[in-house]
């Protein structure tokens, strides 16, 4: 398990980023690529905008983008039925097993 | 660079039987040097196979079964692309003047793990094509109003296209009211409008301009060759253009020196429906946002330029072999062999092939 999964799985959301070309790394990597130098790790905010959505039974899966560059799929509270392209989206919960999961809900 | 001609070729059916990845391999093998003329082992200096199968060692292995002793042998795995990239393989060897005669053998099983890419965490737990697939549907209906019949028509045509071709997996048509109101697997995707992973495999022979002859009357050259990777995670790319796709035919056109108004058919890699959509204007068959209107008027007017074989919506697709079969077809075009499927008077073709939601393409052209 690397990193990011370890911090997904006591529920943190992390990035890797470069501080030499300082830009965040997306997909993490221990490596910058652009200069290849080492990355460090931080937190991501909490707060994105919802990109695109669909609907599988009754579950919400969407794409929600942080930080104008990291984008990731997830669940949606399905309580949320009014739903917008560029809406802001908060993450909720994040956890790893077997696979990343995120959970979101619209404020 | 020397010139690369398809001279042979062979495809078996495309079916759920769970086979042995090295027994599909070898189906189309043999097919190659039955139809094939003057063709024996020793001729052969490159044996390259594609799958994504997890089985090791397997150009050798295909080499070994064939009575092949070949100069060159190994495995190309590239997900659904697989097909196509191990092609440009042989194609540089044969045109470095590394090889002479190359063949390239393509295979899946059914339960092939390509549809699943563990690395891209990005995906998170939605990472069976399906999400992608339904994220670019929504967003193709939400920039540019298409509507589940436009869908629909794709998977209609497709479908019908593929009763022609007696290696399809389904030989079953359906009405686009059938289509839409078949089972929902997301709110933006029906079933129909997907392709199946099914088991196939599927081999062309390629030799150079000094060879082709001694193999065929009618060789098919490859003379335009693109590829553009952009990425391997999903959301990293735009949701409604296949950006590679765009980048790796321009490249194919030019090095061909040829326009996508000059492609008289293509075979395009319809996974979804909406992925036939965008690619008829990625590739410049038609322009920006008339993709809908384009294949509606090829399904009214029984035109079967686009997927002859049926596409994988049709023909069904184990991923190592697709790319390849999609070379076999337009190669019988150009050949006018290809029967009931036969577009009058094809002198270009191309094949169009992308892995992981278009994170990367591969095109090619081909001429008589």
């Amino acid at each position: 398990m690397n990193k990011f999964e370890e911090e997904l799985k006591i529920g943190n959301f992390v990035t890797s980023e470069c501080k030499y070309c300082d830009k965040i790394v997306w997909p993490p990597s221990d490596y910058c690529n652009s200069c290849l130098k080492d990355t460090i790790w931080r937190d991501v905010s909490l707060n994105g905008k919802l990109v695109e959505w669909s609907k599988n039974a009754n579950d919400i899966f969407c794409m929600v983008e942080f930080e104008n560059t990291i984008r990731i799929l997830g669940k949606l509270d399905p309580k949320n039925s009014s739903l917008k392209p560029g809406q802001t989206v908060k993450l909720a919960k994040c956890t790893f097993n077997g696979k990343p999961r995120f959970f979101f809900r619209i404020d | 660079m020397k010139k690369v001609a398809v001279v042979g070729y062979g495809n078996t059916k495309f079916t759920k039987d769970e086979l042995p990845i090295e027994s599909l391999l070898l189906e189309s093998t043999k097919q190659v040097f039955d139809t094939t003329r003057n063709l024996s082992q020793d001729l052969i200096d490159g044996v390259i196979v594609s799958t994504n199968d997890n089985s090791k060692y397997l150009g050798a292995i295909l080499s070994e079964l064939s009575g092949i002793k070949p100069k060159i042998s190994h495995t190309v795995e590239h997900l659904c692309s697989s097909g196509s990239n191990a092609t440009i393989s042989g194609f540089s060897y044969i045109a470095s003047g590394l090889a002479n005669t190359v063949l390239v053998t393509g295979a899946d099983k059914i339960g092939n793990p390509g549809q699943i890419l563990e690395w891209d965490k990005s995906r998170g737990e939605y990472d069976r094509p399906i999400y992608w697939a339904s994220m670019f549907t929504k967003a193709h209906k939400r920039q540019f109003s298409t509507t589940d019949e436009e869908l629909a028509i794709v998977s209609a045509k497709n479908h019908k296209q593929a009763m022609d071709n007696p290696n399809a997996y389904s030989h079953k048509s359906y009405t686009i009211s059938e289509i839409m109101n078949s089972k929902n697997v997301t709110d933006d995707l029906r079933i129909l409008d997907c392709s199946y992973s099914c088991s196939g495999s599927s081999s062309i022979l390629l030799a150079s301009e000094e060879n082709a002859k001694k193999f065929t009357d009618e060789p098919v050259w490859i003379t335009g060759v693109g590829q553009k990777t952009n990425s391997a995670s999903f959301t990293k790319n735009g949701l409604t253009t296949m950006s590679s796709s765009v980048i790796a035919a321009n490249d194919a056109y030019k090095m061909a020196k040829t326009s996508s108004q000059e492609i008289d058919t293509a075979e395009i890699h319809d996974a979804f429906s909406v992925c036939e959509l965008m690619a008829v204007e990625d590739l410049g068959l038609t322009e920006k946002n008339t993709g809908a209107s384009y294949v509606r008027n090829l399904f009214n007017t029984e035109d079967r330029k686009i997927n002859p074989r049926g596409g994988l919506i049709g023909a069904g697709h184990p991923l190592g072999a697709t790319g390849i079969a999609q070379i076999v077809e337009i190669t019988q075009q150009l050949q006018n062999k290809a029967r009931n499927r036969q577009i009058s008077n094809a002198k270009r073709g191309l094949t169009h092939n992308m892995s992981a939601a278009a994170t990367s393409s591969t095109v090619l052209v081909l001429e008589s």
